[in-house]
């Protein structure tokens, strides 16, 4: 596991090293950039349906359902990115504690 | 002149408090506290370091290609950041390491916001040491209390991952094509979940992403 997170770390930074090597007009296609964007955000929006809506790669619907619900509020009324985290977290373990 | 030290530490605290639940996942999620650690020092990628996680965490050691990839494909931004950054700070030789491993979301958007190119650097630098003091040392501390406090779920720290991902994408959902893509990306792979290994959901929703991508700008 140690020499897994090693290697993904080295995956990670070779992005970051990449940036600095490359002279801007070889990567400067408008293209390129829309369909890195655009898997970003393919990422990320599957992660936070495995994060929020899996338990054991089963479709679980528990108290992340509220706790998500609220974030989008959060961030809807632009609050911090801390407020948002700190708010989802504690409506789910309040909701957990409480039923 | 002296708002970007303020800026910096700010924005060093704030993710600094999110890195406490990466560091209690971390080690929840199976990796040893040193394990832990290494990823916040070597990768220091928020998204990258909670997808790579997030798949351990649900797959095991069997999951940790995609975890691999999931974390690599996370990180292609920095590379555009580091583009942006690279003649603002015109880094000699091996000095570049440096300022590509600080290379991430918060320097990059501190930096951009200053009118001069003098003032891109400090405050790429100011915010670049500030998160990764703050972000390593929060990180530590996450994951020796981790290892007291028994199952995350108790105190919301699953709920709080989930929404740190709603909190990174959130921002880049302007355009129907990304909404379209955000919502398509999460039905696939919540409905794949229990059908292929752990870790494939995610990389669907960046294939789906891309499929996308290429017909709505057709």
């Amino acid at each position: 596991m140690t020499l897994a997170v090693i290697a993904a770390s080295i995956a990670v930074f070779s992005w970051k090293f990449l940036g600095y090597l490359v002279p801007e007009r070889y990567v400067a296609n408008p293209r390129f950039k829309q369909l890195a964007d655009a898997i970003t955000v393919g990422l990320l929006s599957a992660l936070v349906g495995i994060q929020g809506f899996t338990s054991d790669s089963q479709f679980t619907i528990d108290s992340r359902l509220p706790a998500l619900i609220l974030a989008a509020v959060l961030l809807y009324f632009r609050m911090p990115f801390i407020v948002v985290i700190a708010g989802a977290a504690a409506f789910s373990a309040a909701i957990r504690m409480f039923i | 002149m002296n708002r970007i030290p303020v800026v910096a530490v700010s924005v060093g605290m704030a993710t600094g408090i999110y890195a406490v639940s990466f560091g209690a996942l971390g080690v929840t999620a199976g990796l040893s506290i040193l394990e832990t650690m290494l990823l916040s020092l070597l990768m220091f990628s928020g998204a990258s370091q909670f997808a790579f996680v997030g798949v351990v965490a649900t797959g095991g050691m069997a999951a940790i290609p995609t975890a691999i990839a999931s974390a690599w494909l996370l990180g292609v931004r920095n590379g555009f950041y580091a583009l942006r950054m690279a003649p603002v700070l015109g880094m000699p030789g091996i000095a570049k390491v440096l300022s590509a491993q600080l290379t991430i979301d918060e320097s990059t958007a501190v930096a951009t916001a200053q009118s001069s190119p003098s003032g891109e650097r400090r405050g790429f630098w100011w915010t670049g040491i500030s998160v990764f003091v703050f972000w390593n040392l929060m990180t530590l501390a996450g994951a020796v209390l981790g290892d007291q406090i028994g199952d995350p779920a108790n105190y919301g720290l699953d709920s709080a991952a989930a929404a740190a991902f709603l909190g990174l994408v959130w921002p880049r959902l302007n355009s129907n094509l990304y909404r379209l893509i955000g919502v398509s990306a999460l039905v696939l792979a919540v409905s794949t979940s229990a059908f292929v290994p752990a870790g494939v959901p995610v990389l669907l929703g960046a294939a789906v992403a891309a499929v996308i991508q290429y017909w709505g700008k057709r």
